[in-house]
């Protein structure tokens, strides 16, 4: 594997690290209808991943791979754990009173789990959208957009928010009223500012748990869309438990069930041509 | 083919509603006559002792002369009111911070919680004696009664309403907000200085204004911490006046033109806890905007 230019940092913030020029952002600030330009994502990789909250065991020997620059969809029945393994991707899952895990979690060679690992790293490295869009009510647009650099202590470059917004598709719609509150916008354009916010950090992985679920259809169309558009440089775990949904945006689809993995593939085989018959099952409609 | 017929609502439905209706505008009328009686007899009374004078000037003590202001009495209830708010507001803020984002369910938590409640109910005139005996009698300090005694006396009152009420509007800010910023790698102290703070703050002004309305309006913890004087100070060590400690003495006294006076500071004292509350409103609302 080549060694990625940016590597993660482990160290105690807060540290001040210069403004990482996005050449990705700049290019797509000048001229925004040219190609997006192709960026290395980073592979995640679980390995025997196991998640308890107190005594119940909700993740039993998960072990997958999320292929970089690929969007894979995690599909199972409400209950089965897929929010847990996301959460656990990005290290949220321990700041649950009483939840742990145990196995590997690897962001390329690296484990996130490791003890000497900053989970302020982690968690830039991994950037997260939620169920129910969640902008931070007492900031504008802007500061919606550039808290996650402020919170982690680097400084905000005016160019930077904006292409982040272009990226998330909500530029042109917001960018006369960037110091208007950001819960003054439609449930639709809330959720592309949460994904505006989570893609300032430029992480190498966006973890999107049922991101669209909350969303009337045209919304959701816009956030798939957005999907397509960001694998040319995150790698995307995408919860959904809509199934035209994962067939849409997913190059790789896993079904979990009670925990585990099932089975995991390319979407289009998981769906005409499953191994496995709970599979089956569940992508026509026998349960769940 | 019977087409969808909808019953009219009975006549008993009907009745009934009106009666609860009729029931509720009542109750409301009788929590309202005293409350309009009271302002009634405030204005009507305390308007006639207003004048320049009577703010500008302190209370001579003299019982047949010119009776003065209550200068000294506003002073002193702004001095010692602020310096209880200075130092029961940071506190209490911060043990809702810990009970909230740390304390959580834990043992210490729940204990620390049932304090705060006891702390609550106990009378005021007993956080005066407490002072009292710690502070007052021991001659802390090289003297008896002191205005900063009154302000510690003040301050302990303030300090349960400050931290329930703060703890309360805390645990009403989303889990979703807190969770979108450790997401984005936030750690957990900017958690809460800048995103649970900043959204919990408009909720917490209006507990910190209620505390600072009962602490100003409160005479039983200064009558013997601070206790009662004509002059005005703004030496904390001195002992001081107070708009409620002013009201006290001088209502039960059998020269009207006194009780005339008593009116006005009770007049006066309302007002106070007015302005303050309009000035934090807008204080909030120019925040929010920008
Ligand atoms: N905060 C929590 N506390 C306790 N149990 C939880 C919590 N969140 C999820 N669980 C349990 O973990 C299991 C997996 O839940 P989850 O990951 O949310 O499933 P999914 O996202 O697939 O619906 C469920 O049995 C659920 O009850
Ligand atoms: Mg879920």
């Amino acid at each position: 594997m080549t060694p990625d230019p940016t590597p993660l940092t482990v160290t105690d913030e807060p540290h001040t690290e210069p403004v990482v020029s996005p050449s990705l952002a700049s290019a797509a600030t000048h001229t925004a209808t040219t190609e997006p330009v192709q960026r290395e994502a980073r592979t995640i990789t679980l390995e025997k991943l196991n998640a308890w909250y107190g005594d119940q065991h909700s993740i039993k020997d998960l072990s997958l791979t999320f292929a970089p620059n690929q969007a894979t969809a995690l599909i199972g029945p409400s209950g089965s754990g897929k929010s847990t393994v996301v959460r656990c991707i990005n290290r949220m899952h321990e700041e649950i009173p009483g939840a742990r895990a145990s196995g590997a979690v690897k962001l390329d060679d690296f484990d996130v789990y490791d003890p000497k690992v900053d989970v302020v790293a982690v968690r830039r490295a991994i950037g997260m959208v939620f169920q129910k869009p969640n902008p931070f009510p007492t900031m504008s647009i802007f500061d919606n957009v550039a808290s996650g650099l402020r919170l982690t202590a680097r400084k905000v470059d005016p160019g930077h928010v904006e292409s982040a917004l272009r990226d998330a598709g909500l530029w042109e719609e917001v960018k006369d009223r960037l110091r208007k509150p950001g819960i003054g916008l439609s449930g639709g354009q809330q959720q592309r500012l949460c994904i505006a916010r989570a893609l300032a950090v430029e992480p190498d992985v966006l973890l999107m748990d049922e991101p669209a679920s909350a969303l009337d259809p045209i919304s959701t169309l816009k956030i798939e869309e957005l999907v397509q558009e960001l694998k040319s440089r995150v790698t995307i775990v995408i919860v959904t438990h809509n199934m035209q949904q994962a067939a849409r945006v997913a190059d790789q689809t896993a079904f979990m069930l009670d925990g585990q993995l099932v089975e995991i593939g390319p979407t289009s085989r998981i769906f005409t041509n499953p191994t496995d018959s709970r599979t089956e099952e569940y992508v026509t409609g026998k349960f769940g | 083919m019977s087409s969808v017929s909808l019953q009219p609502v009975s006549g008993r439905r009907k009745r009934a509603d009106r009666g609860a209706r009729a029931i509720v505008a009542l109750f409301t009328g009788i929590a309202l006559i005293p409350l309009f009686f009271i302002l009634y007899y405030l204005l009507k009374e305390g308007l006639g002792a207003w004048s320049w004078d009577f703010f500008t000037t302190d209370p001579t003590g003299s019982f047949l002369g010119d009776p003065g202001g209550i200068k000294s009495a506003i002073l002193g209830t702004i001095e010692m009111v602020a310096i209880a708010t200075a130092v029961a507001v940071p506190i209490g803020v911060g043990v809702a911070i810990w009970l909230v984002e740390y304390g959580r369910q834990s043992w210490l938590a729940t204990g620390v919680r049932y304090f705060i409640d006891v702390m609550t109910g106990v009378p005021s005139i007993v956080f005066g004696l407490f002072v009292y005996i710690t502070l007052v009698v021991t001659n802390f300090g090289g003297a008896s009664f002191a205005g900063y005694k009154g302000a510690i006396a003040l301050a302990l009152l303030m300090l349960p309403v400050v931290t329930r009420s703060a703890e309360v509007v805390l645990l009403l800010v989303p889990n979703t907000l807190r969770e979108a910023a450790y997401a984005l790698g936030a750690p957990r102290w900017k958690v809460i200085f800048k995103i649970v703070l900043p959204t919990a703050l408009p909720g917490m002004v209006t507990g910190i204004l209620l505390a600072i309305a009962r602490a100003a309006g409160e005479t039983a913890p200064l009558l013997f911490t601070a206790t009662i004087v004509n002059a005005t100070t703004f030496n904390l060590g001195d002992r001081m006046n107070s708009l409620p400690a002013l009201i006290f003495q001088d209502v039960g006294q059998a020269q009207d033109r006194l009780v005339q006076i008593a009116w006005g500071a009770a007049l006066t004292l309302v007002a106070m806890i007015l302005i303050l509350t309009i000035l934090a409103r807008l204080v909030q609302r120019r925040s929010r905007l920008s």
